[in-house]
């Protein structure tokens, strides 16, 4: 066994995260490790590489008890960590990202930079990606991020790379390159940790399973041997919900155009795309990583200044100067990456929920603490926000429920339109099927929702027709009868010459 | 070869063209200041100018490497007076004790701002703020609240006062430690540390980087060189100063955000600073020339209202060259 | 919505007000120890006298440091608050002294050297927030333009001369007395009074908290971040020409040299006393009056107990360390 941790308890000012967890993983093995969001998966992983400490339970390296004080010192004995929030330097490059904490060194005790320049540009075109490692990561957009992030990892030379939901904001091609260099590492008898909510993902790559609820682990064993609806019934301690595809079969073409973009253009990212959403409907917006649909969804919203083309929300031609202007006009936004543009770390989940809504629940200046109090709970409710309270501070939340406190934030706001980048980023599946169906809900009532993802599952499911980006101009706009999985990845993989 | 070049003076950040703005704006005072004034570009001016100015230089380059972590450190005028008090009384005993002496204050000031910081986590601002009131207080207290005098018989003062190879010694120390802090930053793994720290302590906390040692390190650093600033300040005067060095942190601090680096941290360069330190060390030579020239005599009161509007004017033009090149 | 178990969610409701009161009760447990010290120590420090006292000096500390812990709470910071203090108690004497205007009515005048001058210093306040909201300046670098300048404006004003004058109706706001009460510490009680209003229970007052807390967010979230920024330094130099007056009129002296000399240290000391991160995000503007009194108090017993300036620095050096150092335990219980 290269790794077993038993018993670990953690609690967080008195509430329990983890209670009595465990987790074993054999050198050479690919060990999921699943749960509903809150269950503890993120926590238990940071105890392992000494971001947080546990209050009770035993960590065994190689049949050595150890207890790491920094993730520093897990990292020296071969644990490479990929974290749920992309953890790398912004402002430095590329290649120092990867190299960071173990650069190259010349003779002379300097840094060679040379060497990180090349060893960095060799890793990541192994991961297909040319980019140019000097350029700071800030520059980057989430999924190539988090592909840095997965390089950097993979360079450690570790005996366990651990990858908490990595694929969260890669698409399918990308995930297939991640895949591979997984099995690479399996090869060569390194063993992965992998967090993930994609079910499929799960089975294509992992050797066996731990699944965790309420900071309890509730079962191990081989993939194979775990059934689909038994793996997600140990999940959610009961049956999932039968998944229906939600989108509707046409019928909204005669509604009017709520959102139109004609030739929309900024800077080098986005140059020509037009796109359009009805009232009442789910138009998905698809297409690789870098294709430019997140710029779109920014330069709708009024946070990138638009520089060619025309932007008409019911019919009226707009030109966003600041969000506040876009979002006056019942737009809303859910950005991609919650922990940068997202949440307000120190604020409370209620404060959270509540600030885009705040102008509209004020009486003389004054917030409407109950109505602020009775919109909050609602929300908890229906979205299922595992917190302990609402005046708990959002970053003390697991990843997929400050997602869903962010969706809240929108909804509450009644929205007209719904721009949202990667809607089920990080929720484990039993929301996403909730989620998803409540967007379906709030279509029907006449919300216009445009949806950016990279799962083409999602796409298929929800969407009642997709605007394809590639190069940052629309290549293809597919009806609902059009799409299929084989459309398309043919369409995001249009090249412009 | 031609990249190498083009990386060189091809501004790709927004703050290499805050840098390039520095620089220029240097180059601008120094012609007109040439085109104004007779004895400007004389040898005695430049060598007194570089003689006077390096203190304030090393100070800046310590003030750098502390706003690169995102703290601050608002001692370092204090220790600087606090050291040149301590110099002037160890001067008797021979130059380099008087050095040794005054940078070691220096070092045990910018220590103990270095464990209040990582130790008790206690915000950089408060924590040097305390210090800058403790420094003057000691200085006060040894110097029994007057200046010391240095002695003159064991060449302490040729470190401030004479030349070497034609230029003042001060003006080589200084050089020769930004040619240090340059490698150090630009080439040494830990420099980057820094510069990572600076970017993110949660991140670079889990990236595995050993956080509380280089922090401790960065302010450790900031007080050895306000030791040194305070060693030539003695040194050139002929006298331990306890309350010189008043506003000397407002300074430095000055002079490396006109150097373009952000106070937020994560970001900064050597020789930006240095040329922000030169360029606000050029208002003063040059509001000097101009009240030496006799059109408007400038009363002092005058004097602090133009470098207020000048710091205005440099740090406006600044925001706007680093505002049009904003990254996506 | 079924298929989500919420139940496992345990009750912990209680919890943030417990915290809330314990890192509130840091600085208060450094006040009350202090307190104890001087009753132990100082001579004849349990009197009116003493009260009156500490009360009237510490009451510009705090009008100053409370509009510094908005500016704070936005991630900024405000160092021109000592220079504008200078700038506007160089202006009020030169206005009812008829400097200024040429108005003869004596009530008039005393009006308008209440009013111009804390307009004038709202208007450099604008300049501050129009420099760090519109220009993207750092605040440091931004306010220590007119930390620098101010200062020497009034100074150009006056000539650098100290401006004397004996006048009771501009100076009821430092001598006067309502019901028996300074009307300084009124003044101070009412700034406390809406400033913990508006970062409570205001729109402005959370969107301040959230601009601190992460600005990029709150942008997206329709947040007027440029005109919250504004606001908070707007706000921090009408206080600050507010203090400004009260200084001058406790004096029956303007000199531009010394009014305000220092101030900002004293209000951003106050407010990490405080408990508000100098990172923004947080505004705590009980703290900051704690914190003031904290401050207050250590000066008046160095001063009180005759300890000479050299060692008076060095132990509030000390002081400051350990209140914010118990303040920070506190927070973390
Ligand atoms: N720093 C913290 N302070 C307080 N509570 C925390 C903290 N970190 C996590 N928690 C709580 O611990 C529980 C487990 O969180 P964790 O992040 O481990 O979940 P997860 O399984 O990774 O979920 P997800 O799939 O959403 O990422 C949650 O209820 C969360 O609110
Ligand atoms: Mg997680």
């Amino acid at each position: 066994m290269l790794l077993s941790m038993q018993d670990i308890s953690k609690a967080f000012s008195g509430v329990a995260a983890l209670r009595s967890a465990s987790l074993s993983i054999a050198e050479g093995e690919v060990m999921a490790l699943v749960g509903q969001n809150g269950a503890g998966k993120s926590t238990l992983i940071k105890i392992l590489t000494g971001a947080y400490q546990r209050d009770t339970g035993l960590i065994r390296l190689e049949g050595e008890d150890v207890v790491f004080a920094t993730p520093g010192q897990s990292q020296a004995r071969g644990i490479a960590t990929i974290y749920q929030e992309i953890n790398l330097a912004p402002q430095r490059s590329v290649a120092e990202n990867i190299y960071l904490s173990r650069e190259p060194k010349t003779r002379f005790g300097l840094l060679d930079r040379r060497a990180m320049r090349d060893g960095a540009a060799a890793v990541l075109k192994t991961f297909n990606l040319d980019i140019d490692v000097d350029l700071p990561v800030a520059h980057f957009s989430a999924a190539t991020r988090q592909m840095i992030a997965i390089a950097r990892a993979v360079t450690q030379k570790a005996r366990l790379v651990i990858m908490d939901e990595p694929t969260s904001s890669l698409d399918e091609r990308e995930v297939a390159i991640l895949f591979q260099t997984i099995r690479t590492l399996k090869k060569n008898g390194v063993a992965v940790l992998f967090i993930g909510h994609r079910l499929d993902e799960l089975y294509e790559i992992c050797d066996r399973v731990t699944i965790m609820r309420d900071g309890q682990t509730v079962a191990e064993s081989a993939m194979a041997d775990m059934p689909k609806m038994e793996l997600v019934r140990h999940m959610l301690g009961k049956e999932l919900a039968a998944f229906e595809a939600i989108a509707r079969d046409g019928g909204s073409e005669a509604k009017p155009v709520r959102l139109l973009a004609d030739g929309v253009g900024s800077g080098v990212r986005v140059r020509d795309v037009s796109l359009t959403v009805r009232e009442g409907e789910i138009s998905g917006l698809a297409g690789l990583l870098g294709s430019g649909r997140t710029e779109t969804a920014r330069i709708l919203f009024g946070v990138d200044r638009l520089q060619s083309g025309a932007i008409r929300v019911d019919g009226r031609e707009r030109d966003y100067n600041e969000p506040a202007d876009a979002i006056a006009d019942g737009i809303g936004l859910v950005s991609e990456d919650r922990k940068i543009d997202g949440i307000i770390p120190d604020m409370s989940i209620r404060e959270n929920m509540t600030l885009a809504l705040l102008p509209k629940l004020k009486k003389a200046g004054i917030v409407d603490r109950a109505r602020q109090q009775e919109i909050v709970t609602h929300y908890i409710k229906a979205l299922g926000v595992k917190c302990a309270s609402p005046d708990q501070p959002i970053k003390e939340l697991s990843g997929g429920n400050q997602q869903k406190v962010l969706l809240a934030r929108w909804l509450c706001t009644d929205p007209r339109i719904l721009i949202i980048d990667e809607p089920t980023r990080g929720i484990d599946i039993g929301a996403k099927a909730e989620i998803l169906k409540l967007l379906r809900r709030l279509a029907d009532e006449g919300l216009s929702v445009l949806m950016i993802s990279s799962e083409l599952e999602e796409l298929l499911a929800a969407a009642d027709h997709v605007t394809v980006l590639s190069d940052g101009r629309s290549v293809a706009a597919l009806k609902r009868n059009e799409l299929s999985e084989t459309a398309l990845l043919a369409a995001m993989a249009h090249q412009v010459n | 070869m031609l990249k190498t070049l083009s990386r060189l003076f091809i501004p790709k950040s927004s703050g290499d063209y805050a840098r390039l703005g520095v620089l220029l704006a240097l180059a601008g005072l120094i012609l007109f200041g040439a085109l104004r004034y007779d004895n400007f570009l004389s040898q005695f001016n430049i060598l007194s100018f570089l003689r006077y100015n390096s203190m304030f230089a090393l100070i800046a380059l310590g003030m750098a490497f502390v706003i690169i972590t995102g703290g601050i450190d608002l001692s370092v005028g204090a220790v600087a007076a606090m050291s040149s008090v301590v110099a002037a009384y160890l001067s008797p005993y021979g130059w380099l004790p008087g050095l040794a002496g005054g940078m070691a204050a220096g070092l045990v000031a910018g220590a103990i701002n270095g464990v209040i910081v990582t130790r008790l986590r206690i915000q950089p601002f408060i924590a040097t703020l305390a210090m800058m009131l403790a420094a003057y207080g000691t200085a006060l207290l040894l110097a029994n609240n007057q200046s010391v005098s240095v002695s003159y018989d064991t060449g302490f003062t040729t470190i401030g006062q004479d030349d070497f190879l034609g230029f003042p010694i001060p003006a080589w120390i200084a050089a020769f430690v930004y040619v240090l802090g340059w490698v150090f930053l630009e080439r040494l793994p830990t420099g980057r540390h820094v510069l990572a720290i600076g970017d993110g302590e949660a991140t670079a906390n889990l990236m595995g980087l050993k956080v509380e040692r280089t922090l401790f390190a960065v302010y450790a650093l900031s007080g050895l060189l306000a030791g040194l600033a305070g060693v030539i300040l003695a040194s050139q005067f002929g006298a331990g100063q306890p309350t010189e060095g008043v506003g000397w942190e407002l300074f430095a601090i000055a002079s490396v955000v006109v150097g373009g680096t952000l106070l937020t941290g994560g970001s900064g360069s050597v020789g930006a600073t240095l040329a922000g330190a030169l360029l606000l060390a050029m208002v003063f030579n040059i509001l000097n020339f101009e009240n030496g020239l006799g059109w408007i005599s400038l009363s002092a009161y005058w004097q602090s209202v133009i470098r207020g509007a000048f710091l205005l004017i440099v740090v406006v033009l600044q925001a706007r060259l680093m505002k049009k090149t904003e990254a996506p | 919505m079924t298929t989500i178990d919420t139940s496992a969610a345990p009750e912990r409701a209680a919890r943030p007000n417990v915290v809330r009161f314990l890192s509130r009760y840091g600085t208060f447990a450094a006040f009350v120890a202090l307190l104890l010290f001087n009753i132990a120590v100082t001579p004849n420090f349990l009197s009116w006298q003493t009260l009156n006292v500490n009360l009237t000096q510490v009451a510009t500390i705090v009008i100053v440091a409370v509009g510094m812990t908005l500016v704070i709470a936005t991630g900024g910071i405000d160092l021109s608050v000592g220079s504008l203090m200078a700038i506007a108690g160089a202006a009020a004497p030169m206005i009812f002294m008829g400097k200024l205007l040429p108005i003869d009515n004596m009530g008039v005048l005393i009006i308008l050297s209440f009013i111009l001058p804390v307009l004038l210093a709202m208007a450099f306040g604008w300049f501050n927030g129009f420099l760090v909201a519109r220009l993207s300046i750092q605040p440091i670098v931004a306010t220590l333009v007119l930390f620098i300048a101010g200062r020497g404006l009034a100074q150009v004003a006056t000539n650098g001369n100290l401006q004397v004058f004996k006048n009771p109706d501009f100076q009821f706001i430092a001598m006067g007395r309502i019901a028996g009460i300074p009307a300084q510490v009124i003044i101070m009680i009412v700034v406390v009074a809406l400033a913990y209003c508006l970062v409570r229970y205001s729109v402005i007052g959370r969107q301040i908290i959230a601009v601190g807390g992460n600005e990029k967010a709150a942008r997206l979230t329709g947040v007027p971040v440029r005109r919250v920024k504004t606001f908070v330094y707007v706000v921090s130099g009408a206080l600050a020409g507010v203090a400004g007056l009260i200084v001058v009129a406790r004096n029956s002296a303007s000199d531009a040299n010394l009014v305000g000399l220092g101030m900002e240290l004293d209000a951003i000391a106050a407010v990490a006393v405080g408990g508000s991160l100098l990172t923004g995000g947080r505004a705590n503007i009980i703290g900051t009056v704690l914190g003031a009194f904290v401050i207050q108090l250590v000066r008046y017993t160095l001063l009180a107990n005759g300890v000479p300036d050299a060692a008076a620095l060095i132990v509030k050096a000390g002081l400051i360390i350990v209140a914010v150092f118990i303040q920070q335990r506190a927070d973390k219980v």
